[in-house]
């Protein structure tokens, strides 16, 4: 912009010989090849460190797999140390798993709720105010949410336990022992407050997109407002809150500290959700790593690994489907 | 019920020949009223019950809220207007559903740390401390983390500039699109895979012990990606005609990226880089397993053992006394103080300094 003044005085040089004048495109200043060596470089540098995550990972994780006397699978313990290390991660991928599995289940129907509350139902100023709150939370750190729900959220589910073990305790799934409700369950709880504000801001962004449009011409038809969320919001949204409630799946997963403080391990598969014990690979890694020599680090190593592939699936899966509805917003736009 | 309403209307309506074209509507207190009402049988049906949590009688008021909502405006508004007004219950009820717990969040670790928190605490480390007494603090803690997170970001945000560089002005081709992929997925790497990462490189391969830039390290891994998109983001809004006039006056493109591009989009990739760095300051997984936590102060991120705010508030729950309850409260609004200034101040950067796209 400044640069204006410049014009004026930055040809003085008159081009002598016309025929001196090849226009310096080809050639290459040397500060652009280093500028561009520079970036490429750490582009590059990038894609060595994931690859050398996987390689790492996968060549401690062999060390690990075949020094283990049991099927790594599906064996139920986790003894990783002593003359004939046993473990496996049968009960670990189990208590992932259904953890997640709850946090989603909880999480997301409330998620689109805020989402949709934020961008079609709250009056403007407040919903503004909201979306800043929210991105806020997102930002508040694992640990935290883990000492709160283990110190305040863990006490005041007792009730809500025993009531539910009174009326579905013959499910079997809902029954409940009497103690303090360190479970799946409550981690599945915990983990999608955990989840919310991510779930909520990338759906809140998604619905805000909808074609203004449509949901004129539906109001125009005199849809009530759930009739126009329900047609034109919805199913324009819904690749974007699928690919949201992936990418809270991951966080989920991926989670440690909020798991290892809430949850009482053990390494059996309760039938009851909402009894301890379980176990997910994350909380596993932080509580096993203290006590662990060099090939019980490889063995966590080796769980670790499971973790990152299934956490790279669900992340690689969410990005495809974002990728993909990107091409159709901008025919819509 | 929608046989009831059917049947009702054509009789109302039949009696004056020119059809009402206004419906019956609830009067506009209604889903407020109705809240209030909800909400004081909810904590009668408590109370009468004896139901010990507080979660229920929320959850019973909440039930009866909707129901009353949904039956009430069937039987005045018709189905369809009963069906929106369920919708718009269910959605303020999902607002207040998740407002509960994270107001909770916040309210605990404010009125339980403030207790905690004051200059003693901030100034001093646990030393020699016995973990069930009260006392001690969370200098050495402070330093840690300070350090840490500064050396993850000397590593990352260079690299991740750069990147971002790369992909915004020169990417093209098989490798930009490689990259953008992989970026997407570091994203999303579990912060303990990161930390197993360095642990087996670092520690088991080559042999270092624990210090704070083997945290550091691991804390750069996750920070990169998110250093990359936002200031991906931030240099895809500068306008392509500043590029084109530098150019076009002759200036190098090296030069035009430093004195045009990254001047112009400056408030946004800092914004980026503290949000990132807000992000990585909580991260507990990768601190345990590499940093394993100190009680006294070192300032040498380079050698030894440190401590750091998150897995200070970790150790201190662990330890289960009243006395390290209160420090893990206290360290916990300490962090959450910390990363909130550094969002709050991120935003007010980007608001301030958001660049004019002409539109």
């Amino acid at each position: 912009m400044n640069s204006a003044p410049s014009i004026s005085s930055a040809p003085p040089p008159p081009p002598a010989p016309p025929a001196a004048s090849p226009v310096s495109g080809s050639a290459v200043r040397p500060g652009d090849r280093i500028f561009l060596g520079l970036s490429r470089g750490s582009g590059i540098a990038l894609l060595v460190i994931m690859a050398a995550i996987a390689a790492f990972l996968t060549v401690r994780s062999v060390i690990a797999v075949s020094g283990d006397h049991a099927n790594f699978l599906t064996y139920f313990e986790w003894t990783a140390s002593g003359t004939e290390p046993k473990f496996g991660i049968a009960v670990l991928a189990f208590g992932t798993v259904v953890s997640s599995v709850i946090a989603m289940a909880v999480a997301v129907p409330v998620a689109v709720g805020i989402a949709l509350f934020i961008s079609h139902y709250a009056p403007r100023k407040l919903a503004s105010l909201l979306g800043y709150v929210v991105d806020l939370l997102a930002a508040v750190p694992s640990i935290i949410y883990g000492l709160w729900g283990a110190l305040f959220l863990v006490p005041h589910l007792t009730g809500l336990y025993s009531w539910l073990d009174d009326y579905l305790g013959w499910t079997g799934i809902f029954s409940y022992a009497d103690e303090a409700p360190r479970s799946l369950f409550t981690v599945g709880i915990l983990l999608a407050i955990m989840i919310l504000p991510i779930v909520t801001s990338v759906s809140r962004e998604v619905f805000l997109q909808a074609p203004k449009m449509h949901e004129e011409a539906a109001l125009a038809l005199g849809a009530t407002r759930w009739e126009v969320i329900r047609m034109s919001v919805l199913p324009f949204g819904r690749s974007g809150v699928i690919s949201a409630s992936m990418l809270g799946l991951g966080r989920a997963l991926g989670e440690t500290m909020a798991v290892a403080t809430v949850l009482s391990p053990s390494f059996l598969i309760n039938t009851s959700l909402l009894d301890g014990g379980g176990g997910t690979f994350a909380q596993n890694i932080a509580s096993k790593f203290s006590e662990a020599d060099e090939f019980g680090q490889d063995a966590l190593i080796a769980s670790g690994l499971v973790l990152f592939v299934i956490t790279l699936l669900v992340n690689g899966a969410a990005r495809l489907i974002i990728a993909r509805r990107k091409e159709y917003s901008g025919a819509n736009a | 019920m929608s046989n009831t309403v059917t049947a009702r209307r054509p009789v109302a309506d039949s009696a004056p020949l020119p059809v009402s074209l206004k419906q019956p509507r609830l009067p506009r207190w209604a889903p407020a009223g109705l809240a209030a009402a909800a909400a004081a049988v909810g904590c009668g049906i408590g109370l009468a019950a004896g139901l010990e949590s507080r979660i229920q009688w929320g959850l019973i008021a909440a039930l009866l809220f909707v129901l009353g909502t949904f039956l009430l405006a069937a039987a005045v508004e018709g189905t369809r207007q009963a069906k929106d007004r369920l919708a718009t219950s269910l959605v303020w009820i999902c607002f207040l559903l998740a407002v509960v717990p994270l107001a909770s969040l916040i309210w605990e670790t404010v009125a339980r740390g403030i207790k905690v928190v004051d200059g003693y605490f901030l100034s001093h480390s646990m030393g020699t401390l016995p973990d069930a007494m009260a006392g001690g603090g969370i200098y050495h803690a402070l330093v840690g983390t300070l350090q840490q997170v500064g050396l993850a970001a000397l590593i990352a945000a260079p690299i991740g500039l750069l990147t971002a560089i790369y992909l915004v002005e020169y990417g093209r081709g098989k490798l930009a699109k490689a990259v953008t992929f992989f970026v997407d997925v570091m994203t999303g790497i579990p912060s303990i895979v990161a930390g197993l990462f360095v642990l087996s490189v670092w520690i088991l391969i080559l042999g270092f012990g624990p210090s704070g830039f083997a945290g550091a390290m691991a804390l750069a891994i996750l920070m990169m990606p998110v250093v990359v998109r936002s200031t991906e983001e931030m240099l895809k809004l500068v306008p392509n005609e500043l590029r084109e006039a530098s150019l076009a006056l002759g200036v190098p493109k090296w030069r035009t990226i430093l004195k045009v591009v990254l001047p112009t989009s400056v408030g946004g990739i800092a914004t980026g880089v503290m949000l990132a760095i807000a992000r990585i300051t909580g991260e507990t997984a990768p601190v345990l397993l590499l940093v394993w936590g100190a009680k006294t102060i070192n300032s040498n991120p380079f050698e030894g053992a440190q401590q750091s705010l998150p897995l200070y508030v970790f150790q201190q729950w662990q330890q289960g006394s009243d006395a390290s309850y209160d420090r893990a409260w206290g360290a916990a609004l300490v962090l959450i103080a910390f990363v909130m200034i550094l969002n709050l101040v991120a935003r007010g950067i980007a608001r301030w300094k958001a660049p004019k796209t002409g539109r």
